[in-house]
C-alpha cells in the first residue's frame, strides 16, 4: 500500500518555512537557518537511582552549538508566538483564573467525577479499566490487546505511556507499537524519550533526524529537507497504519457529564488511531477529567495558543463511544496522582494541561535540553511532579532553575510553578536529599549572616581584596564563577566601612 | 519620616557606590535615613537552597535592626521580595509582619511612596537599557509583564524618562532571566554564565551604552558576562542615574 | 485486578483529596464582540489555519465541486449534493466500508456539522462521515459547509448537540500539519494534505 507520490509541498510554500500569514500547528514564525551537521549531544546519564545531574547534561548540550541555537531560537519563537495570540484574546487573563478554577473544584471532587464519568461511558458503550500504578496500565493493556489477538498497536502521542514505559513492556510482550506523530517516531526509532511534552524532537537537528532515518528506514543520510524527511515518514507509516490492529490515544479531556474523551493533535493522530481499527484504547490519567462540555470550551480554546501559538490544533477529536462494529477501552491510571493529591503543597500541579509553555519560555530549559532532566517530564512542571515520583532520583532537578517566574506567568490553569519549585527545596533540604556540602554551607552560613561580628570579620579585607565570591557562597573546594564570567570589581571598602568613616555619627546600633 | 537603610550584603561587599547613591538620594527627598549597623543579610542564600531554618536567625536579625522604622529602603528587589514573600522561618509576629509589609525596594519607594516627579540634578546622556529583576518584576510587579495581558507600565522607566538626556532602548528578550539566580550561580554555573553571556550580547546588539537596573546582584553578574565576551557595555546601578551620575 | 485497583484509587483520593470545596464556575460565552456575519472571520480564520475556501462562481456550489474532483483520481463522498458514479471513480461511501478501504481516495468530500469563526475550524461527526477515516485517510478534503450553520467561538460550538448526541466528532481546523523538524510547517503529516470549504446550504441537492 505504499504510496507512490513524490513529495508534495503544499501550494503557496517555498521548500522551507511557512510563509508568513500561515500561523497555526507547530510552525515557526521564523526562518530557521540551515544548522548542522554536528554530533547530537544526548540527554543526562542515567545511573540507577543516582540523582540525576541536570547540570552536567546541559553541558553538554550547550558544547554543541547549532542544537543549543536551534532550540533555543526555536522554543522562544513558540513563547512568542504564544504572546501574539494572548495579546488578539480579550478575556485571556479571565480564561486563565477559569481554567485554574475549574480544575481546582474538579480535584476536589474528584471521585464525584470520576464516577460520573464511568457511569456514562460505561452507558456509551465503553470499557471503563482502573490502574493504580504503570505495572497495572501496562498489564491491563496486554490483556485487551491479547483477547482481540492483536499484535501491531498504532498510537498517537501520550506522556502517561512514557510514564508508564508502555513501549519497552508492549515490546518485550510482542507487541509492535508504532507511533504515528511525526516527532514521537523519530524519537522511538532513536530509541530516545521525547524531550518535550509537545515536540517530542525539538531538540534534534534535521541532519540529526536523517541521519535516523537513513539508520532505520534506508533513506539518504545526507538528504535532510525537512518536507523530503515527513514524506519518508508518512509514506513508511502509512502501511503499518492501514496494516494496524488496535489503536491507542492518551487523553486531554475527559468530561464527566457525556463520557467522552477529547483528544488534540496537529497531524490527526488520535483520529487515525481511533477510527482505523476496531479497538481504541485510551490510557488518561485521572487527574484529566472535567466536569462538563462547556469546560472543555475554556481549555481548548487554551491548549494549543499556550503550547504553540496556534489557536487551535489541527485536529480536536471527541470519543464518546466506540465507532460502529469497533470496541472502545478507557484505562484511568493513577500512578501516584492520588500521593500528589495529598500534598499539601503541591496537589495543584494536578492541574496541569501538559501544554509545555512552561518549558517554552524556561531559560534553563531552551539552554540544556529536555532530556537533560533525565525523567518523564521536563523543564519547570517536570522540577515539581518527577520528585513525586521519585525523591531521591530526582532531588537535584529543583534546583534547575531560577525561579525567575515566567513558568508561572504562562501557565494556562495558574500553577504556581516557581514557587513550588522553592516548596520542594525545602523539602528536600529538611529530608536530607540536598547534597551534604550544600547543607553545610548555608548552615555554615546561616550562623555567619546571624551574627554582625563574625559576618564583618569574615569579610576580606580591601587589598587581600574579594579574590573570590564572599565565602558563604564559594565554601566548596571550587570557585565556579570565573568558568564564564569575570569576578566584579573590588572596592576599596565597603559600604559599611565608608558610612562609619564618613556618617558614623548617625549610625544606628539595634 | 524615618527609613531604615537595608544595603544587601552584595551592594555592601562589592557596590559600596550604589548604598551611597541611595542613601543620598533618599536624603535629596528630605527623607531621615538611619543605616543601622548590625545588618548583614536577608537570609535569601540558604532560603533559596531551601535551607528555610538555616534562615531563621538571620532573618530574626533583619527584624532587630529594622522594626520601628516607617519604612525599610534597599535598593535590591530581590532582596526586597524575600523580605516580603518569602521570610517564612521566623514566628510571625507583630514586629516580623511589620518590618515585612514596610520594606521597599528603591524603584516602588519612589514611584509610589514619595511619588517623585523630578531629579533636577540628575543628567545621564547616554543610550540605556534596562534590566528588571525577576523578584522585582514578577515578585513585587515594579513593570507590566511580557507573559501577561495586561495594561503596560514601568515604575523604573517612569523614573528613567525623568532623567535629562537619558535615551532608553529596548533588547530582544527584555523579560528573560539574566541566569544570576542567587546560589543558581554557582551550583550551576554553566547555564548561568551561558544565560548571561546572552543576555549581555543581546544589550550590546540593542547600541545601549549603559545597562541599569534596581538590582545590583544581576548587573555584577551581567557584568561579568559582559567583560567575559569583551562587549563595551558599562553598568550603572539606577540609583546611581538618579543620584545625579553623568557616566 | 481492576476492581482492586479501582477501590484503592477511590480510597486514596477519598483520603487525600484537599479539604476545601471551591465552586465550579460559570462559563461565559464570551461573545460580546461577536460580528452578526460570522462568514469573514471564519475564512480568514481557516485561511490562517491553512485551509482554504473553494470558491462557487454563479452561486453554485455543486458546479463548483464537481469542477474540484474532475479528473482528480479516486473521489469518496458522503454527500448526497455528490452521487456516486464508477464511471468517474466516484465511490459512494456506505456504512458497510471498512475503514481502510479509503485508503486510496484522493478526494473526500464530506459535510460538517457546522463551523467555528475563531478558530476556522469545521466540526465533521460520525453521521456526517459514515465511516470515520472518510475524514482523515484521504489525500485531500473537500468539507461542504452551510454558513448559516457557523457559530461565534468554542465557547458556543461546545454548545451544540452534536457535542452531546455522538460517538465521535471532530474540530477539523485546515490540514493535517506538523512542524517536528526544526518547525518547518508541512500539511500533509499523516492526514490530509489539503482542506478546502465548500460554502454550501444543507437544502442544496
Amino acid at each position: 500500500m505504499t504510496e507512490q507520490r513524490k513529495p508534495e509541498t503544499p501550494a503557496g510554500r517555498t521548500s522551507e518555512g511557512a510563509p508568513a500569514s500561515l500561523t497555526h500547528g507547530a510552525g515557526a514564525s521564523i526562518t530557521m537557518p540551515a544548522r548542522g551537521p554536528e554530533p547530537q549531544p544526548r540527554g543526562a546519564v542515567i545511573r540507577g537511582n543516582h540523582p540525576i545531574d541536570q547540570a552536567e547534561a546541559a553541558k553538554r548540550f550547550m558544547a554543541a552549538p547549532d542544537h543549543l541555537a536551534m532550540h533555543d531560537q526555536r522554543l522562544w519563537d513558540l513563547r512568542q508566538k504564544r504572546d501574539r495570540q494572548k495579546d488578539q484574546i480579550e478575556e485571556w487573563e479571565d480564561l486563565r483564573q477559569l481554567a485554574s478554577d475549574i480544575k481546582t473544584h474538579t480535584l476536589t471532587h474528584l471521585d464525584t467525577y470520576l464516577e460520573m464519568f464511568e457511569k456514562n461511558a460505561k452507558a456509551n458503550g465503553v470499557h471503563v479499566h482502573w490502574a493504580k500504578d504503570a505495572a497495572d496500565h501496562n498489564a491491563i493493556v496486554l490483556d485487551i490487546l491479547r483477547s482481540k489477538n492483536a499484535t501491531r498497536l498504532i498510537k498517537s502521542k501520550s506522556m502517561l505511556t512514557e510514564e508508564c514505559g508502555f513501549r519497552e513492556y508492549a515490546a518485550e510482550h510482542g507487541i509492535e507499537v508504532v507511533e504515528t506523530d511525526l516527532g514521537e517516531r523519530i524519537q522511538q526509532l532513536d530509541d530516545e524519550a521525547p524531550s518535550h511534552v509537545v515536540v517530542p524532537a525539538v531538540h534534534k537537528l534535521r541532519t540529526d533526524v536523517a541521519a535516523v532515518f537513513a539508520k532505520t528506514m534506508g533513506t539518504d543520510p545526507n538528504d535532510s529537507d525537512v518536507i523530503h524527511l515527513a514524506a519518508h515518514q508518512r509514506n513508511h507509516t502509512r502501511p503499518l497504519i492501514l496494516s494496524a490492529d488496535a489503536g491507542m490515544t492518551g487523553c486531554n479531556y475527559a468530561v464527566a457529564e457525556t463520557g467522552s474523551v477529547v483528544v488534540c493533535t496537529n497531524e490527526g493522530n488520535a483520529d487515525l488511531s481511533a477510527n482505523t481499527t476496531g479497538l481504541h484504547i485510551v490510557s488518561a490519567g485521572i487527574e484529566k477529567i472535567i466536569p462538563r462540555l462547556e469546560d472543555a470550551a475554556v481549555f481548548v480554546r487554551m491548549l494549543s495558543r499556550s503550547a504553540l501559538g496556534s489557536p487551535i490544533t489541527q485536529y480536536t477529536s471527541h470519543f464518546r463511544g466506540p465507532r460502529k462494529g469497533g470496541e472502545m477501552h478507557i484505562i484511568f491510571v493513577d500512578n501516584g496522582r492520588t500521593d500528589r493529591l495529598g500534598l499539601e503543597k503541591f496537589w495543584t500541579s494536578l492541574k496541569c494541561i501538559r501544554c509545555g509553555a512552561c518549558m517554552n519560555t524556561c531559560p534553563v530549559f531552551r539552554r540544556s535540553g529536555g532530556l537533560s532532566y533525565g525523567a518523564t517530564y521536563a523543564g519547570p512542571i517536570g522540577l515539581i511532579i518527577d520528585p513525586t515520583f521519585n525523591r531521591h532520583k530526582y532531588s537535584t532537578l529543583p534546583f534547575s532553575s531560577t525561579m525567575n517566574g515566567s513558568c508561572t506567568n504562562v501557565c494556562p490553569v495558574k500553577i504556581n510553578i516557581h514557587e513550588q519549585i522553592a516548596g520542594w527545596r525545602q523539602v528536600l533540604a529538611e529530608n536530607h536529599e540536598i547534597p551534604a556540602f550544600k547543607k553545610s554551607m548555608m548552615k555554615a552560613a546561616g550562623m555567619l549572616l546571624a551574627s554582625p561580628r563574625l559576618y564583618r570579620a569574615s569579610l576580606p579585607l580591601a587589598d587581600s581584596a574579594l579574590r573570590h565570591l564572599p565565602r558563604f557562597i564559594v565554601y566548596n573546594r571550587m570557585n565556579t564563577w570565573t568558568r564564564g564570567r569575570e569576578m566584579p570589581h573590588v572596592p576599596k571598602e565597603t559600604f559599611h566601612q565608608w558610612y562609619k568613616k564618613n556618617r558614623g555619627r548617625n549610625g544606628k546600633k539595634s | 519620616m524615618r527609613v531604615g537603610l537595608f544595603v544587601p550584603c552584595y551592594v555592601d561587599a562589592f557596590h559600596p557606590e550604589v548604598g551611597q547613591a541611595t542613601l543620598e538620594l533618599l536624603e535629596r527627598f528630605g527623607v531621615e535615613v538611619d543605616y543601622p549597623f548590625d545588618q548583614t543579610c536577608c537570609g535569601q542564600p540558604m532560603t533559596n537552597t531551601g535551607c528555610h531554618e538555616e534562615s531563621r536567625a538571620t532573618e530574626e536579625l533583619f527584624v532587630r535592626n529594622f522594626s520601628g522604622y516607617d519604612y525599610i529602603v534597599g535598593p535590591s528587589g530581590s532582596c526586597v521580595n524575600h523580605v516580603r514573600h518569602n521570610f517564612d522561618a521566623p514566628e510571625q509576629t507583630d514586629d516580623v509582619r511589620q518590618v515585612r509589609a514596610r520594606t521597599y525596594e528603591l524603584v516602588e519607594f519612589l514611584h509610589d511612596i514619595l511619588k517623585v516627579d523630578a531629579f533636577p540634578w540628575a543628567e545621564f546622556p547616554h543610550k540605556v537599557t534596562l534590566h528588571n529583576n525577576c523578584n522585582a518584576l514578577r515578585g513585587l510587579n515594579i513593570a507590566s509583564m511580557t507573559e501577561l495581558r495586561e495594561k503596560q507600565y514601568s515604575k523604573p522607566c517612569d523614573l528613567l524618562e525623568k532623567v535629562k538626556g537619558l535615551e532608553l532602548v529596548t533588547i530582544t528578550r527584555p523579560d528573560e532571566c539574566c541566569g544570576f539566580g542567587g546560589t543558581f550561580s554557582v551550583f550551576e554555573e554553566a547555564v548561568s554564565a551561558r544565560m548571561g553571556q546572552d543576555k549581555a550580547r543581546d544589550q550590546s546588539r540593542s547600541g545601549a551604552e549603559y545597562v541599569t537596573s534596581s538590582d545590583s546582584s544581576c548587573l555584577m553578574h551581567q557584568e561579568g558576562c559582559a567583560k567575559r565576551l569583551h562587549l563595551p557595555t558599562k553598568y550603572i546601578h539606577i540609583s546611581q542615574i538618579l543620584n545625579g551620575a553623568r557616566a | 485486578m481492576s476492581t482492586d485497583s479501582r477501590t484503592a484509587i477511590f480510597a486514596a483520593i477519598r483520603a487525600n483529596r484537599p479539604n476545601i470545596q471551591p465552586p465550579l464556575p460559570d462559563v461565559p460565552l464570551f461573545d460580546t464582540d461577536a460580528p452578526a456575519d460570522l462568514v469573514p472571520s471564519f475564512v480568514t480564520m481557516l485561511e490562517k489555519m491553512g485551509g482554504s475556501v473553494l470558491e462557487a462562481k454563479n452561486s453554485d456550489p455543486v458546479a463548483a465541486l464537481r469542477a474540484a474532483i474532475t479528473d482528480k483520481g479516486i473521489i469518496a463522498t458522503c454527500v448526497p449534493e455528490l452521487h456516486g458514479d464508477p464511471s468517474l471513480q466516484i465511490r459512494t461511501i456506505r456504512p458497510d466500508m471498512t475503514p481502510t478501504s479509503l485508503a486510496d481516495v484522493e478526494i473526500g468530500v464530506v459535510r460538517a456539522a457546522f463551523g467555528v469563526a475563531e478558530t476556522g475550524s469545521v466540526c465533521l461527526t460520525d453521521d456526517e462521515l459514515i465511516v470515520n477515516t472518510a475524514g482523515f485517510l484521504p489525500q485531500h478534503l473537500i468539507v461542504l459547509l452551510d454558513p448559516k450553520q457557523i457559530v461565534a467561538n468554542l465557547h458556543h460550538a461546545y454548545n451544540r448537540p452534536e457535542m452531546r448526541d455522538h460517538n465521535y466528532a471532530v474540530f477539523q481546523t485546515g490540514p493535517s500539519a506538523t512542524a517536528d523538524i526544526e518547525g518547518v510547517l508541512i500539511h500533509g503529516a499523516q492526514g490530509v494534505r489539503s482542506l478546502r470549504v465548500l460554502f454550501c446550504p444543507a437544502t442544496a441537492q
